[in-house]
């Protein structure tokens, strides 16, 4: 089935069996591989994108079903060779350890601050239900998003 | 994982989605937000022929004021019912226990009529709108019927659906000022509730439901009764689990469940009593 999206700005085609998810999409179809499968069960976040500015778990989500919209993945975000505010932030806050939840926690937490641009912390902790940490390290990830809402 | 194939069909409105569904009977599915249908497609427990894709009918997606009660659109997504002003004025209970399904990525996706339809007991919203005394809207190929929440759900993901029926509107009576309680028992965040209790009261007259305690949500008649015929809050929370069948699980043994029900419920009425 063919299907038509805009991906991080461009425009891409595609021709997807019906069953295809989008995880699946982006990442073989595009070669866009930042974009991680974690538990493949909707629970762990890993593979949250924007789908239309919103946050989205891209392995409960068929390609078809995006077809038409606005993704952005973790590629999109840096601008000009420029990170984005929030992946300075995970940087300078040591907001990573191994790296694994890092694509998904960014793009989570920057839908977070599209919703509530000041929130404060338990409303980031709450805001990053859907989003597990392997390492634990959720103390300097909360810590970097209350830094990129400052910023 | 990946689901087992299927055939992909797109519905622009209620009426085509049904003339698709009703060519396949029953190898054919409705899909909205597909937060409890893809799910089990992954792990093979469901393997419909055709998805009829219904998340693009516009015009199933609203919450409107309808006098004595609130109407709300099959596809309204959990995220709207949460931001909803005019649910946060008039239904609050269902605007607060929407705000605690899944996560944020899930409420952006996963929608009312599904959660509804998908008739899972351990789910949120099916327990609340039953404690609320809602009616839900279903549209076949002969017209539409009208279905008492109480009369909906008759097992496990099993409702008072055909085939080939649709649910397009969820109507929720106004709380007209009635205190309220939503409990959700769980060990981490974004899971299914252990329990679950959904109640409001007003007066000699409640409303409680239970998430997770049977087969279906459960309606606990044997509480509301109690209050209306005067009994202390502590005495209607003994009666719990009078309606409710739950079982042992790798969470919770079922006895562990019945005395969660009888705590959770315990509070939820003190709170909406206050």
């Amino acid at each position: 089935m063919k299907v038509s999206m805009k991906v991080n700005g461009v425009s891409r085609d595609g021709d997807v069996e019906p069953r295809t998810l989008l995880v699946q999409y982006v990442r073989e179809h595009l070669g866009l591989t930042g974009t991680n499968i974690g538990c493949d069960t909707s629970s762990c976040g890993a593979c949250t994108v924007h789908v239309n500015g919103e946050s989205v778990k891209s392995c409960t989500m068929l390609a078809v079903q995006a077809d038409g919209c606005d993704v952005v993945t973790i590629e999109g975000l840096a601008q000009g060779g420029e990170m984005h505010p929030m992946q300075k932030a995970f940087m300078e806050n040591h907001g990573l350890q191994c790296g694994y939840c890092t694509p998904g926690m960014v793009m989570a937490a920057i839908s977070i601050l599209k919703e509530n641009p000041s929130p404060s912390e338990e409303d980031v902790r709450i805001g990053l239900e859907g989003n597990l940490c392997r390492c634990t390290g959720y103390h300097n990830i909360v810590k970097s998003v209350l830094a990129a809402a400052k910023s | 994982m990946i689901p087992a194939p299927f055939d992909y069909k797109r519905a622009s409105s209620a009426a085509e989605a049904i003339s698709i569904v009703s060519q396949y009977g029953d190898d054919a599915k409705f899909l909205a937000g597909g937060h409890s249908l893809l799910p089990l497609m992954k792990l093979r427990l469901a393997q419909p022929a055709v998805l009829v894709d219904i998340a693009r009918v516009n015009d199933l997606s609203y919450i409107r004021d309808a006098g004595d009660h609130i109407a709300i659109g099959a596809l309204t997504r959990h995220t709207e019912l949460e931001r909803s002003s005019l649910l946060q004025q008039h239904i609050p209970l269902l605007s607060h226990a929407a705000s605690h399904v899944g996560d944020p990525q899930v409420r952006h996706r996963g929608t009312l009529g599904g959660s509804i339809a998908h008739a899972d007991p351990a789910s949120d919203l099916p327990a609340t709108t039953l404690a609320l005394g809602a009616t839900y809207v279903a549209q076949g190929p002969n017209g539409t019927r009208q279905i008492a929440a109480s009369d909906f759900y008759k097992g496990f993901l099993e409702s008072a659906l055909s085939a080939d029926e649709m649910l397009t509107e969820i109507r929720v009576p106004k709380m007209d000022g009635a205190g309220w309680s939503f409990q959700k028992f769980n060990r981490r965040a974004q899971d299914w509730a252990i329990v679950g209790v959904a109640a409001w009261r007003k007066g000699s007259n409640a409303g409680v439901a239970l998430v997770n305690m049977g087969s279906t949500p459960i309606l606990a008649s044997s509480v509301n009764q109690a209050i209306a015929q005067g009994a202390s809050v502590e005495d209607a929370a003994r009666l719990a689990s009078s309606e409710a069948e739950p079982q042992d699980d790798m969470n919770a043994s079922a006895d562990y469940r019945r005395h969660l029900a009888s705590v959770l419920v315990r509070r939820a009425l003190e709170q909406s009593s206050r």
